[in-house]
């Protein structure tokens, strides 16, 4: 039987020279007796020493594991950890390996360990102890329920490199001085201010966030354990919250309504002019402040905004596509998403300038089917077509293009009223009502849905015949 | 400023933004003062600071800059016609506050919201300010929350995300019923907008970072920690489908980090068109699962309003499980065999247990003992697995299914 002894509880180094020599050695766990921690162990025993050259490796995940666990307070945790460490080295799977007895202790020792590093992190408190060389001074006395101080004093020493503090626990203590980090022993209580100043303030604030309305004490102790409470300035005031809770609640039940406060019309800020009304619209910039404000269908409902059309008033071509997508949604303005980027570069190939031109929608707002964080356009129906051809006709009016270009089988619907196949519309221009020209293309977005290249190459060269045909027309 | 003016001042502000849920301090870049020599850091990690007796973490200060309001929503405690006492705070007391609770360890950072005073604009400008001069007088590395005036002008909202980890627009109610009767003011439009246009700041910092040159600076950060919003729960008459539905199309239309579901609860000076009644935490609590079944289990909202009946989900039990309930051809699941998609629809396994199970099956067949180690109860599992060593046989049809889940009546009345 080996012993080994170690001098520090807690000290992941020393530990881990002792662990690796035993482990070089072929010591099995069976065979050693681990003792020690300062409790005036003896020094009998065989020294460990590693053997040269013999180093065992281990999965880095482990070693983490084991710089943590060894802070645990178990008395047995050195032998443990030995003991997986022993396996890991003849099973590298053995950390995947969830469902063994040993493993499982491992993981829930450690899990204990980072909760109680959380917590640490979490419920120190600095009291100010004074200024020294123009910087600002604290002090915190902490009982943390392991050996943690050094797992968690470089987490201060990152948080508050501006200022110099001591963390202090009956172990060890932690201070950060002079921007150099040090440890010391334990000490007391008394060695940290018993109050600061800004206590009343945090206090009055925990009071004032405080719902009791919704008592739920479960609920808090389960994340601050009544342990911490000694050295929370805060948890002396729970008692008194929870006690007065049912009857400031009740007085809020009770209190009858009262008046308005006096000063409210004075304080009330205009609801905006309702909508003004859609047929005094007068510019195009009023047709787009109107378009934003329709509620003629439910797709307002959902959408960011509507998004009228776009371009000079005296543009010879008007471009009609189907409706706003995600992109256009957010922007509020017409094709500036993917398809537009493909209707940019095609209008570029066809010899067409896009400022030159009038871009607009059969449907105004954008239409889709939420679907986790990605929105699915949906086609609009032939009914919200023809409400939103309400809009397109005044865009029509305003600009009173030479020559319409419609985008798809929508704006097709939109412009004409009638359903028709693109098709069947195709390679010839068409004479509309009032005396413009109608040229009927694909959607720009059609082409980007074409899982075959050749053949969306192939779609592309007509859709860029059919743009060269319209500025031809338009000429 | 007298030392007791602050405190009276911190009473009623702090006493007038407790209705705002969300206190998260998670989800941000990591970043300390190692560099900077000054105080803060964030790690990815939330941490909570504290725990009222109402059982809601403390991770920020989470204050109004003042409860001054020209709008008159009638269930906030700020409200115009609301005789409420009333206080702001300077941008420089509210900094004073943030950095003398932050090194004493008391919080992660500051969350900062406020009533509209002037004009939108005017009041994000407040706002904004108190996050420059943390950020840049005091190189303050901590969290910063701020809430986005619906309305105020894109060039400050851009600004606002310079300076802060966060950004939250709130919606308050799901419906543009509920919205045009309970508050006046507030257009849904005007919110979606400013959410959209977080977005699209969020969208360019990603851009800008991706087409940086090489060896030039890394372009400033769009609030890392992405926006969030608010709807309150119980106030109007919007059935749990219109929440969920709002809350569906924000995710998917505005990126949304959360959705924080509020319970409505009595207000102090109520407007009389309010319930006076206990706030329904049970409903919150149902309207969190679901949302949580949205984001990491694979549901879709119509998937989960198959469990629930006339557009409320069930409080008795929890919206998975009444999934599944309605969903018996779908199980039971094979635990060995199952992808996680399916395995995550399995009643009373997380995600977490989930992935415990699909990394443990790959080194040995599971039995009922291995799956007592790797999830908080098999019991409830039962009626919806397979192993080795167990088929639920007729118990996944049996009629009193839905019996063995649901507590008792009385112990609901005590839950809610």
């Amino acid at each position: 039987m080996r012993e080994v002894v170690l001098k520090t509880a807690g000290d992941f180094a020393e530990w881990r020279s002792a662990a690796r020599g035993l482990l070089a050695g072929g010591v099995a766990p069976e065979d050693v007796s681990w003792r020690g921690g300062g409790e005036g162990a003896s020094l009998f025993g065989d020294a460990v020493v590693a053997a040269p050259g013999a180093a065992v490796s281990l999965p880095r995940e482990l070693l983490e594991i084991a710089e943590r666990v060894i802070c645990h307070r178990d008395p047995e945790v050195p032998a443990r950890l030995y003991r997986v460490i022993w396996r890991a080295a003849r099973d590298r799977q053995l950390l995947a390996r969830t469902t063994d007895a040993e493993v499982d202790w491992l993981r829930g020792a450690d899990k204990a360990i980072r909760r109680d590093v959380h917590k640490m992190h979490a419920f120190v408190r600095f009291r100010r102890v004074g200024e020294a060389a123009g910087r600002e001074r604290f002090a915190a006395w902490f009982e943390p329920s392991h050996r943690i101080l050094r797992l968690t004093a470089p987490f201060f020493q990152r948080r508050f490199t501006g200022m110099d503090w001591a963390i202090v626990t009956p172990d060890a203590r932690a201070i950060w001085q002079d921007e150099t980090l040090t440890y010391g022993p334990g000490g007391t209580k008394d060695e940290v201010p018993d109050s600061d100043v800004v206590e009343d303030q945090w206090r009055t604030y925990y009071g004032a966030i405080f719902n009791p309305a919704r008592v739920k004490v479960d609920a808090m102790r389960a994340e601050m354990p009544k342990k911490y409470w000694k050295n929370l300035p805060e948890a002396q005031d729970i008692a008194p919250l929870l006690a007065g809770a049912e009857a400031r609640v009740e007085r809020m039940r009770e209190t009858a309504v009262s008046l308005a406060n006096p000063l409210t019309e004075k304080w009330r800020t205009r609801v905006p002019d309702e909508l003004a009304l859609d047929n005094d619209v007068k510019t195009l910039d009023e047709l787009a402040r109107a378009v934003d404000k329709c509620k003629r269908c439910p797709l307002y409902c959902h959408a960011t905004q509507g998004v009228a059309g776009e371009g000079p008033k005296a543009a010879r071509i008007m471009l009609v596509g189907e409706q706003p997508g995600d992109q256009e949604d957010l922007q509020g303005r017409p094709f500036v998403g993917p398809a537009g980027q493909v209707l940019n570069e095609a209008l570029e190939e066809a010899g067409l300038d896009r400022k030159r031109l009038f871009l607009t929608n059969a449907v105004k707002h954008f239409k889709f089917e939420p679907r986790g964080k990605r929105r699915l356009h949906q086609n609009p129906t032939t009914g919200e077509i023809d409400i939103c051809r309400w809009w397109l006709d005044k865009e029509r009016a305003f600009v009173q293009p030479e020559l319409i270009v419609t985008l798809g089988a929508s704006a097709l619907r939109g412009v004409t009223g009638k359903s028709a196949s693109i098709k069947s519309m195709r390679g010839a221009a068409h004479e509309l009502e009032g005396g413009a020209k109608l040229v009927a293309t694909i959607h720009p977005s059609f082409l980007l849905r074409m899982p075959d290249r050749t053949r969306a190459a192939e779609e592309r060269k007509a859709f860029v015949a059919d743009l060269i045909r319209a500025r031809k027309l338009a000429a | 400023m007298s030392a007791k003016a602050i405190l009276e001042k911190l009473a009623v502000l702090a006493d007038a933004a407790k209705y705002d849920a969300s206190c998260a301090s998670s989800g941000t870049v990591k970043r300390d003062s190692t560099e900077t020599k000054g105080i803060g850091s964030t790690e990815g990690m939330g941490i909570c600071h504290s725990y009222a007796p109402d059982g809601r973490c403390i991770s920020l200060l989470k204050i109004l800059l003042t409860n001054f309001c020209i709008y008159d929503c009638r269930f906030c405690i700020n409200r115009a016609s609301s005789n409420v006492e009333r206080a702001r705070f300077s941008p420089q007391e509210v900094v004073r506050l943030t950095l003398d609770f932050y090194k004493r360890n008391y919080i992660e950072g500051l969350f900062l919201s406020s009533g509209i005073i002037r004009s939108e604009d005017y009041t994000m400008e407040q706002l904004v300010e108190v996050a420059r001069i943390l950020r840049e007088e005091h190189r303050f590395q901590g969290y910063i929350h701020l809430k986005t005036i619906a309305g105020a002008d894109p060039g400050l909202i851009a600004l606002a995300g310079l300076y802060a980890d966060r950004l939250s627009t709130n919606v308050e109610l799901p419906t543009e019923a509920g919205l045009s009767s309970f508050a006046p003011e507030k257009k849904p439009e005007t919110i979606r907008k400013t959410m959209a246009s977080v977005r699209i700041g969020a969208d360019d910092a990603i851009d800008a970072a991706k087409s940086r040159l090489i060896g030039k600076a890394r372009p400033p950060r769009f609030a890392p920690a992405g926006q969030s919003t608010q709807m309150i729960v119980g106030a109007d008459a919007a059935r749990d489908d219109d929440i969920l539905k709002t809350a569906s199309n924000l995710y998917s239309g505005y990126q949304l980090r959360r959705v924080y579901y509020s319970a409505y609860s009595p207000i102090p000076d109520a407007s009389s068109d309010l319930p006076p009644v206990r706030p329904p935490l049970m409903r919150e609590h149902r309207l969190y699962q679901a949302d949580w079944l949205l984001r990491f289990y694979g549901f879709e909202r119509a998937e989960i309003m198959e469990g629930a009946s006339g557009g409320m989900l069930d409080l008795t039990i929890d919206p998975k499980l009444a999934w599944a309930l309605q969903r018996r051809e779908a199980f039971p699941v094979d635990i060995n065999r199952a992808p996680r998609e399916l395995l995550l629809r399995v009643p009373g396994l997380g995600t977490r247990a989930v992935d415990r199970i699909v990394a443990a099956r790959r080194l040995g067949k599971l039995g009922l003992g291995d799956l007592a180690k790797l999830t908080a109860s098999v019991k409830k599992l039962l009626p919806f697995i397979v192993t080795p060593d167990w088929r639920p046989g007729k118990l996944t049809d049996s009629a009193d299914l839905r019996a063995r889940f649901a507590p008792p009546p009385e112990q609901l009345a005590l839950a809610l």
